[in-house]
């Protein structure tokens, strides 16, 4: 090896740039190559065949693909929407609170302790249509005297998976938004009352604007969470029956792993990548412009 | 424009209770300073006649109104806080027209009355900028901008030049001074520095421990404090206090120095009563340099040690040893001194105060 002899800072940082290039920079750029391949698990040969973007225009034309990527969407609307205000409103219950704030957080929390896939278990029973919780109430209440089937019809599946979701995730906004109010200074408020506020106005002129960053920030968290959701629809109905519930990421592991066609599903997947960096790159406008608002100083 | 009364004001935190019934009549127009110590409930008061604290007994009226119940937006006041408090996410203008925008005035006359006040403080430059992008003394002043442009009954300052740096703090003295001249508004400032209060206010209370210990204009609480606290606390430096026992036509000192008893306490105090003897530096000083004519003054020197001296250019604090204590002394047209030199010192009776030890009210007339 004499002849070659790197720089020291070259040397100390070799380490990293290895590890760093086998467990992310080859696998991305191997999924990728294989995207442009019919590569099939079956057929591990079929790697070796270039295609070229014939994956991708398969895709563009595939009804099934874009439902599962609309219903994708559809769920991070509406679930990012109840979410933020349902956390809104927590937070400023707990916000709130003279006592037991600590204890109140705490429990808040619960639902973020659990598996997804308890989650999904969870609201699989309830929601099933003969022994579900849910079902079983509403007979007793009657309300309705026949079984609704939650899971089975596509509204209702759809309507369940998102209940499940909010459940789960609700909290996320709620904490951020509480930490948001917590550090919110409290003389702006004061200012606002003396200014002639209402309570309503205050929160609209001034609580708002100043919590609005923080909601961002879970909105960003929550979009890349809703948009690689797998969990707990794969619990709940598995994108089914008769792909009625079907998103994105549910498609993508039934077409990798079921299907075997590999190099089709890493094309969609680096779709639903681009949905994911979409959104990211819309939050973090809003979150940076929502900052400079404020005037903050982290 | 109005009066603000308070009567019999009380404040409680669950059974602490922090302001003790106080009472307090502000003229229409008059400037009047709360002043006192951290703690002393100035602030809790300053928040309660702006309705940001609900008050636990007595009565608030400002104007011929009652106010105990009403919502601060309902009173008419305005308020510049120590922290200023300026919405972050609004930009100087929309900061001063925030009030009006709120009341439901026309654009016109938002911006107009924005305009006039932003004249009025200088700010014409600033009106697009955020909080963020000004210095402390451009954002004390948009407080105060916001407070002026609703032309409100009652301006409340809480500390604002606290947070200031000291050349700052002088130079928004003078420009408030000058906006009430303008305005010509009852105004209540509070305050902890009492140099802040006695250059501007009409009237000055101060407040200790949830009680009033006097009110009165800066001249007459400097000139004739009515308790111990008073005179310690107005003045700078403090006013010498020590214990001393009336014994015989002189003032003896625990350690068996004496004073002649002051000629204007004579008649007003007994032999045997333990009194606190006070002098403010500017009454204590080395023979040949007081400021007082030496007309009608009842001078007393003391030959006495210097222990320390603090030099501050155009005059030097002297602390000398005298009954075992050290009494701090103002020296103007400064010589050099070092500790451990002799001075003669001059004790203008005339100027000294005398409180009763057990009640530490004045014993003056």
């Amino acid at each position: 090896m004499r002849g070659w002899k790197p720089a020291p800072h070259v040397l100390l940082l070799l380490p990293a740039f290895v590890v760093l290039a086998a467990v992310v920079v080859v696998p991305l750029l191997l999924s990728l190559y294989s995207s442009f391949t019919p590569f099939r698990l079956t057929r591990p040969e079929t790697i070796y065949t270039f295609i070229g973007f014939r994956n991708y225009l398969r895709l563009f034309a595939d009804q099934e693909f874009w439902v599962a990527f609309g219903r994708t969407v559809l769920l991070l609307t509406i679930a990012l929407n109840l979410e933020m205000v349902l956390g809104l409103f927590l937070a400023l219950l707990v916000e709130k609170a003279t006592r037991g704030q600590r204890l109140l957080r705490t429990i808040m929390m619960f639902p973020m302790m659990f598996s997804p896939i308890l989650v999904g278990f969870q609201f699989k029973f309830m929601f099933n249509d003969n022994i579900g919780l849910v079902n079983n109430a509403l007979q007793s209440l009657g309300l309705t005297d026949r079984a609704i089937p939650w899971l089975i019809d596509s509204h209702l599946a759809f309507t369940s998976i998102l209940i499940a979701e909010i459940w789960s995730s609700t909290s996320v906004f709620a904490i951020f938004i509480l930490a948001g109010l917590m550090a919110m200074p409290k003389e702006p408020l004061e200012a606002a009352k003396v200014d002639g506020c209402t309570p309503l106005q205050s929160f609209r002129y001034v609580t708002w604007p100043f919590i609005m960053p923080f909601a961002y920030i879970a909105m960003t968290i929550r979009s890349l969470d809703i948009a690689r959701a797998y969990d707990i629809v794969k619990i709940m109905t598995d994108g089914g029956p008769a792909k009625r519930t079907e998103i994105l990421w549910t498609l993508i592991s039934r077409t990798a792993y079921s299907d075997a066609r590999m190099g089709l599903a890493n094309a969609m997947a680096y779709v639903a990548i681009f949905l994911s960096i979409l959104f990211t790159i819309l939050f973090f406008r809003q979150l940076a412009k929502a900052r400079q608002q404020i005037g903050a100083e982290w | 424009m109005a009066t603000v009364s308070l009567k019999n004001l009380v404040k409680k935190y669950g059974s602490l209770e922090v302001v003790h019934a106080i009472n307090l009549d502000v003229a229409d127009r008059e400037f009047v300073a709360l002043v006192g110590p951290s703690g002393c409930g100035k602030s809790t008061t300053l928040r309660m006649i702006a309705g940001l604290e609900a008050i636990s007994g007595g009565h608030i009226h400002i104007g011929d109104r009652e106010v105990n119940n009403l919502p601060p937006r309902q009173r008419n006041i305005s308020m510049v806080f120590q922290s200023y408090a300026l919405y972050p996410h609004m930009t100087v203008a929309e900061n001063m027209g925030f009030s009006l925008k709120i009341a439901g005035k026309s654009q016109d006359e938002i911006a107009s009355a924005v305009a006039d006040a932003a004249k009025t403080l200088g700010l014409e430059e600033l009106l697009e900028r955020r909080p963020s992008q000004l210095s402390g003394g451009q954002r004390q002043r948009v407080a105060m901008g916001r407070a002026i442009v609703r032309h409100p009954d009652v301006f409340l300052f809480d500390e604002p030049l606290s947070n200031l740096d000291a050349k700052l703090r002088m130079q928004m003295r003078t420009e408030i001074k000058k906006l009430h001249a303008k305005v010509q508004s009852t105004v209540i400032y509070v305050t902890h520095d009492q140099v802040e209060a006695m250059t501007l206010a009409d009237r000055i209370v101060i407040m200790r421990d949830g009680h009033i210990e006097q009110v009165g204009p800066p001249e007459e609480v400097f000139r004739r404090p009515a308790t111990r606290f008073v005179a310690g606390f107005i003045g700078s430096p403090t006013m010498n206090l020590h214990n001393a026992l009336v014994s015989d036509g002189r003032l003896v000192f625990s350690n068996g120095d004496t004073l002649p008893l002051p000629g204007q306490f004579r008649d007003r105090v007994t032999a045997g009563q333990k009194v606190i003897f006070g002098l403010r530096p500017d009454d204590l000083y080395p023979t040949g340099h007081g400021i007082h004519s030496g007309e009608a003054a009842e001078v007393h020197a003391v030959e006495v040690p210097v222990s320390l001296t603090e030099p501050l250019g155009n005059e030097t604090l002297v602390f000398a040893e005298f009954a075992g204590q050290d009494w701090i002394s103002r020296m103007l047209n400064p010589k050099t001194l070092r500790a451990g030199d002799r001075i003669n010192l001059s004790f203008d009776l005339s100027q000294s105060h005398l409180f009763d030890a057990k009640t530490e009210q004045s014993l003056r007339g």
